[in-house]
């Protein structure tokens, strides 16, 4: 029964991680039909950040996420008025040059600060145990789930009581008729990159309390279960990025555990697959 | 036109057969390459890194197939030469087969898994599409590096074994074998590409690539022949690990790595998607270039530099990173269609006042 507890716990938490990352990647790619491969980049610049504040800026743990968090929403806010404005009309190209942020913005990290994963400071609150059900589970787990509630929570409120959300769920369903509606769509653009940039950076600066340390590559290897997430929930539905999150992280943790170690990926893949066969809308039955 | 020009002209049709006998050629030469190549033409060092690059040439050219031709933007494209790579060379250690049936088996692995996965990851179109075979080849790369029962070698990747090979291929004196394998399976990939994109069949994916929602309404199932464009690409990338294989003796994780994708599709944009010549191009430059800049980054030049500029010019994939988005944006189209923008940009300056279509070079969008 404490293994089924904790291993939901820490499930849950790798899902809160996933639905960080993926919520900003399914409303960016549900409003612009984009789909942002230097979501990681901004993840990783998130984690950096954070453990650059926290080690070598000598700030506060939580006035360390603040400060990563807000570098990386005006790293994507800087990336939307940069590259991906000028792009507008050229769908595709938009994603190729977020191809290429993605390749290059980790590898500056790299040259930067090494290749290896640097231990990422851990408040001494964080870094405890918690009883629960017999179980000893991390308490970073559940700061990692109370985070992704509040971003849903959030994000649902933003959407559906502000005009702004209101812009943004009309452009999810129907662009070309917002456009002649006479509204900005643009101003819309770049909010949700901002909201995806700080729920990304977010995801780093706690993704870095989940593994211990940061890497240049963790952004990258975050964002491909986040690419299954999305698919899984349904394009540009938050709601169905949050259940196909929990989905996935519980799946890949139990697989873990009770089949050899490295088959929790592969097992996630193949859930993948037979939702998409069962299902080729996703669970929200969204069209691609 | 006169006479003349029409004769030049026709001459000039001729060049990519002119281009590839001089290639053929190239092992006997002792041409100095100062620059592009560290020693002589026809010295190992530079046939390998040749022969190489026309691998990826090749690679490039089958994965436009899917881009390019078909319109179809897939992630995925490493996982099926990394199955020939891995399936060939296994083959010969674990079944102890000979090297022509390894590779037989090896091509045959990636055609089945090509056919096996792009039926379900064709059950989504767009950009779903890219994200499920981005996930596959992920599945395909994780596997790899996890080193099921030992079979895999897991980062170490598991070395060819030199006495199963056929003597003419193995050693540094065989280099130009090697090459001329790899400039074999270039001029395959380019006719099976050219002579399916001609075919019937060639045209319901251009068909496809434009508007998709046409071919259905046409009476044409899309999926069919996506699928079967999904098969032959798998096929030849099945085919360019083998060739790999050989080259490099022996097969390392990296090959399955998403990167490697990506590699691709750099490589195609870059060139010039949709068009003849351009992933070749773009292929042999990016492969060419990954190699230099490899060299540039140890060089005694940078060491010295402030570290502002060191730590991103030591980046090989930051500097291709950077320059892929230049070339998104200055360069719609690739280098392919580089001749084509200057003359327009001709042509426009002499009409006052007429500013060139600005979008006009982009493909059709999924």
């Amino acid at each position: 029964m404490d293994t089924v507890v904790l291993l939901t716990c820490t499930g849950l938490g790798l899902g809160a991680l996933y639905f960080l990352v993926a919520s900003g990647l399914s409303l960016i790619f549900g409003l612009m039909d984009v789909l942002n491969f230097a979501h990681g980049a901004l993840l990783s610049v998130g984690a950096y950040a954070t453990w650059w504040a926290g080690t070598e800026g000598g700030m506060s743990f939580w006035l360390a996420v603040v400060f990563g968090t807000a570098v990386g929403t005006v790293a994507a806010v800087l990336l939307e008025l940069v590259l991906i404005r000028p792009l507008y009309n050229r769908p595709r190209d938009q994603i190729l040059a977020t191809v290429g942020v993605g390749l290059a913005v980790p590898a500056l990290l790299m040259g930067i600060w090494g290749a290896d994963s640097r231990p990422f400071p851990q408040p001494a609150a964080l870094s405890g145990t918690v009883g629960l059900f017999g179980a000893i589970v991390p308490v970073n787990r559940f700061v990692l789930l109370a985070a992704a509630a509040l971003v849903l929570v959030a994000l649902r409120l933003f959407l559906s009581r502000t005009r702004y959300g209101l812009v943004v769920r009309a452009g999810v369903e129907d662009r070309a008729m917002v456009t002649a509606l006479g509204i900005d769509v643009r101003k819309a653009f770049t909010l949700v990159f901002a909201i995806g940039g700080a729920a990304a950076a977010l995801g780093g600066a706690l993704s870095g309390l989940y593994f211990g340390s940061v890497h240049p590559g963790q952004g990258t290897s975050l964002l491909i279960f986040a690419f299954v997430v999305v698919v899984m929930g349904g394009m540009g539905s938050v709601t169905g990025a949050a259940v196909a999150s929990v989905a996935v992280g519980l799946v890949q943790q139990f697989a873990n555990y009770y089949t050899a170690a490295g088959l929790g990926d592969l097992s996630v893949v193949v859930l993948l697959a037979v939702l998409l066969l069962v299902r080729p809308r996703g669970l929200t039955g969204r069209l691609a | 036109m006169t006479e003349r020009s029409t004769l030049i002209y026709r001459a000039l049709r001729w060049w990519p057969i002119a281009l590839l006998i001089l290639f053929l050629v190239a092992p006997y030469s002792a041409l100095p390459l100062p620059g592009l190549l560290d020693g002589p033409l026809g010295s190992p060092g530079s046939l390998q890194l040749i022969a190489l690059c026309l691998v990826y040439g090749a690679l490039a050219t089958g994965y436009d197939l899917l881009l390019g031709r078909t319109g179809l933007l897939s992630f995925g494209h490493a996982l099926y030469f990394a199955t020939g790579l891995y399936a060939t060379d296994l083959a010969m250690l674990e079944l102890q087969l000979p090297f022509a049936a390894a590779a037989l088996f090896g091509i045959g692995c990636s055609i089945s898994l090509a056919l096996l996965l792009g039926s379900v990851s064709l059950r989504v179109t767009g950009i779903g599409f890219s994200m499920v075979t981005l996930a596959f080849a992920q599945a395909g790369s994780i596997l790899v590096q996890r080193n099921p029962g030992g079979v895999t070698g897991g980062e170490e990747g598991r070395a060819a074994p030199v006495e199963m090979l056929p003597d003419s291929l193995v050693g540094i004196e065989n280099t130009a074998n090697l090459y001329w394998i790899a400039l074999g399976y270039l001029v395959l990939t380019l006719a099976v590409v050219h002579w399916t994109v001609n075919s019937p069949t060639g045209r319901v994916w251009e068909g496809i690539k434009e508007n998709e929602r046409r071919v259905e309404v046409l009476g044409l199932r899309p999926y069919g022949f996506k699928l079967v464009a999904f098969v032959i690409a798998g096929g030849l990338a099945g085919a360019g690990g083998v060739v790999y294989l050989l080259l490099t003796g022996g097969a390392t994780p990296q090959a399955a790595t998403s990167d490697a994708t990506l590699a691709l599709l750099v490589m195609v944009v870059l060139g010039g998607s949709g068009t003849r010549w351009g992933p070749l191009l773009g292929g042999v430059l990016y492969t060419w270039a990954g190699h230099r800049l490899g060299d540039l980054a140890n060089s005694a030049a940078i060491a010295d530099l402030p570290a502002v500029l060191r730590v991103p010019l030591s980046q090989p994939l930051f500097l291709l990173g950077a320059l892929f988005v230049a070339v998104v944006y200055l360069l719609p189209g690739g280098l392919a269609k580089l001749p084509a923008r200057i003359r327009a940009g001709r042509s426009n300056a002499d009409k006052v006042g007429v500013p060139g279509p600005a979008h006009s070079l982009e493909g059709g969008t999924t």
